[in-house]
């Protein structure tokens, strides 16, 4: 497997000791540093300050944080009011409730007006564990990407998640953050790029291209170490931007591997599964197998017995990728 | 720290019906709740009032006849325009003509030659249906031609069935679905006291959207914060689509839940110009709480035919016959006067 020097990715990639971190972490420093940049930054938090990691942007910031209580509704919409009135406002909740609960104000206030909406859903995906079905939101990509005018980002590790956020605030109209409550290993550098409408290539292949979001582009890359050994290069893409989907780089990924592989912890109807099939049948018709949720809710389990249930580790990766390779013939 | 006392009557405390109370007679008053709360670190939003820039209760007598001529005016813009567009609400718009015609002609700081003007007073409307009766008033206000009221809910008009920012941005809101736009009215007035602006805020609503749940979290909020520098205005005409508000999910008391939430709860005639005046006058001076005017109305005012009947709340005038009967009502003050000529 050879890592594009163009990716800045860590060094040593597969290391027991590689560090570890929620994404949500990243996005709590990268709040702060969005609200230093700009003092229009405001966040809303509905009861959730702590696990969203808004408690960060609240100490530095106690003037501009703003408990709303359980109230998601009300969360999207005042912060839409608050918006027009000329603030950056964050919503940060869980991805269940906000943008579970309250996503007809999202769509009228937040992106019929187009305003500065920027929604966190945090302890989104299956990796929530334990806490079952009702808290693993697996909809939330197909919610927010529906949605004219709305951005919608899933960044893959800690780090990238900070720049996500503070590329967010930078940028104008509604935003969708997608994060995850479980500590992934943080694979990308300070200096790894990062930008809205943009995937990166990470790894140097030919024979198929993953296309992956979120924590599972580090399983991705796992699989892609384990093809080598079965003579199979593959190219995995991190897409954090799945709305603009960077549709350059998957087009060239379709013509040049001719198989793909889509990777998300999500629902496929609608994900970046469906995003990446909407955009192929239409530029460059290839086999496409998605991994991810297929039509089903989850369950309580540790986040690893989940992931290898749901066929989202590296091994179930592997096993796709072989697919794809026989099916492109 | 502050300690407010209530005491009420004890018949009308026992026996709000009026009736013999079954209480012994002889204790006049009883206690019915007391609130106790410390502030002895008050957090920052207690302290800022925005300034007065000027008191919207001084108004003449010639001023107020002036207002009503110019609702009825509204009114038969607001008759014509639907009959025109062929769909769309009679009895909301009707029934707000007066509350409208006080806000932008007397009440609100706005320039309408310059729209964006950043200290105006921002007038928020959550109830998008009855946005008739706001198109007329800005256009009677300046904003922009009258002639382009016959364009309402017409491809390419900025006329929209629901009114949209991105038509026409001096509306403040995009609003249909209802409980959107009280919300953001409360997130536009806790903007404004964190810049210490002077501006303050308006929401017109209706009651029907009393039963949607995000009008209360809202509430909730807006109580929180003590956004003294805001008012709703509720369009209490006791009807919505499927018929009178009291049979579909009974909302009394409103004045009491309210009250409960912790606002400053205002009733008024919502047909008279110098209560709607004097209401919002006493909702800008309000210090510790965010104000509710129950403003109550005659759905369809000005209309014989329409007045207080649900099935005029979502359907206009259906041929030109029908709009000439409606606008003749209007013009005789409903046949009081036999000269059209107001």
């Amino acid at each position: 497997m050879t890592v594009r020097a163009s990716a800045k990715l860590v060094r040593d990639l597969f290391a027991k000791t590689i560090k570890t971190e929620p994404t949500r972490n990243g996005f709590g420093r990268g709040l702060v540093i969005a609200g230093k940049n700009d003092a229009r930054v405001v966040a809303l938090c509905a009861d959730l300050s702590e696990s969203t990691r808004v408690l960060d942007f609240k100490n530095a910031f106690p003037n501009r944080f703003i408990q709303m209580g359980v109230s998601e509704q009300s969360l999207a919409a005042i912060a839409s009011g608050m918006a027009l009135a000329g603030k950056i406002p964050f919503i940060a909740s869980y991805a269940a409730f906000s943008p579970g609960r309250n996503w007809e104000q999202i769509r009228t206030t937040g992106c019929i007006q187009n305003v500065n909406l920027k929604i966190v859903g945090s302890h989104a995906g299956i990796s929530v564990g334990a806490d079952g079905a009702t808290h693993q939101m697996t909809e939330d990509i197909a919610l927010m990407r529906v949605l004219p005018n709305m951005t919608v980002l899933c960044p893959c590790d800690a780090l990238e998640a900070e720049k996500a956020t503070v590329a967010a605030a930078a940028i104008d109209g509604p935003v969708y953050l997608r994060l995850g409550r479980e500590a992934t290993p943080i694979f990308t550098t300070p200096s790894s790029p990062f930008e809205i409408g943009k995937a990166q290539t990470l790894t140097k292949g030919n024979d198929v291209a993953i296309i992956a979001c979120g924590a599972l582009v580090y399983e991705a890359l796992k699989a892609a170490r384990d093809c080598e050994k079965l003579g199979i290069e593959v190219r995995v893409i991190n897409c954090p931007s799945i709305k603009p989907l960077d549709e350059e780089t998957i087009i060239a990924a379709a013509q040049e591997c001719g198989a793909i592989v889509t990777v998300e912890e999500a629902q496929i109807a609608g994900g970046l599964g469906g995003a990446v099939c909407e955009l192929l049948s239409q530029e460059c018709p290839v086999p496409i197998l998605r991994i991810g949720m297929h039509d089903e809710f989850g369950q309580s389990g540790t986040p690893a017995e989940l992931l290898e249930y749901y066929r989202m580790t590296a091994p179930w990766i592997v096993k796709a990728v072989k697919q794809a390779m026989k099916k492109k013939g | 720290m502050q300690f407010t006392l209530c005491l009420y009557p004890i018949s009308e405390a026992q026996n709000p019906d009026g009736g013999p109370s079954a209480k012994p007679q002889g204790l006049e008053y009883v206690v019915l709740r007391f609130r106790l709360s410390f502030s002895l670190s008050s957090p920052w939003y207690t302290s800022s009032m925005p300034p007065r820039r000027h008191s919207v209760s001084t108004i003449t007598d010639s001023e107020v006849r002036t207002l009503e001529l110019l609702a009825n005016t509204i009114r038969q813009d607001i008759l014509t325009m639907l009959t025109t567009a062929g769909s769309g609400h009679s009895a909301g718009p009707l029934g707000m003509a007066d509350i409208f015609t006080a806000l932008y002609f007397h009440i609100l700081q706005h320039r309408p030659k310059q729209p964006h003007w950043a200290d105006r007073d921002r007038l928020f409307l959550s109830n998008g249906h009855i946005v008739p009766v706001r198109y007329a008033a800005m256009a009677r206000a300046g904003y922009f031609p009258v002639d382009e009221l016959s364009t309402l809910r017409k491809f390419g008009s900025r006329l929209q069935g629901h009114p949209e920012i991105r038509y026409l941005p001096s509306l403040e809101n995009t609003s249909g679905p209802l409980g959107d736009g009280s919300s953001q009215a409360v997130g536009a007035a806790y903007a404004a006291k964190m810049d210490g602006a002077p501006w303050h805020t308006y929401c017109v609503m209706s009651d029907g959207e009393l039963e949607c749940g995000i009008t209360w979290e809202a509430a909730l909020f807006a109580a929180k914060y003590q956004l003294n520098n805001l008012t709703w205005i509720i369009d209490r005409n006791n009807i919505q689509i499927d018929g009178y508000t009291e049979d579909i999910m009974p909302l009394e008391p409103v004045h009491d839940k309210f009250a409960a939430f912790g606002w400053n709860v205002l009733e008024i005639d919502g047909h008279n110009i110098r209560d709607i005046i004097n209401a919002c006058d006493r909702g800008e001076s309000t210090w510790e709480a965010p104000t509710v005017i129950i403003a109550h109305t005659i759905p369809g005012k000005g209309v014989s035919f329409m007045e207080c009947e649900p099935s005029w709340h979502g359907k206009p005038p259906k041929n030109r016959t029908e709009l000439t009967s409606a606008l003749k009502d209007l013009r005789t003050l409903g046949g009081k006067i036999s000269n059209e000529s107001l």
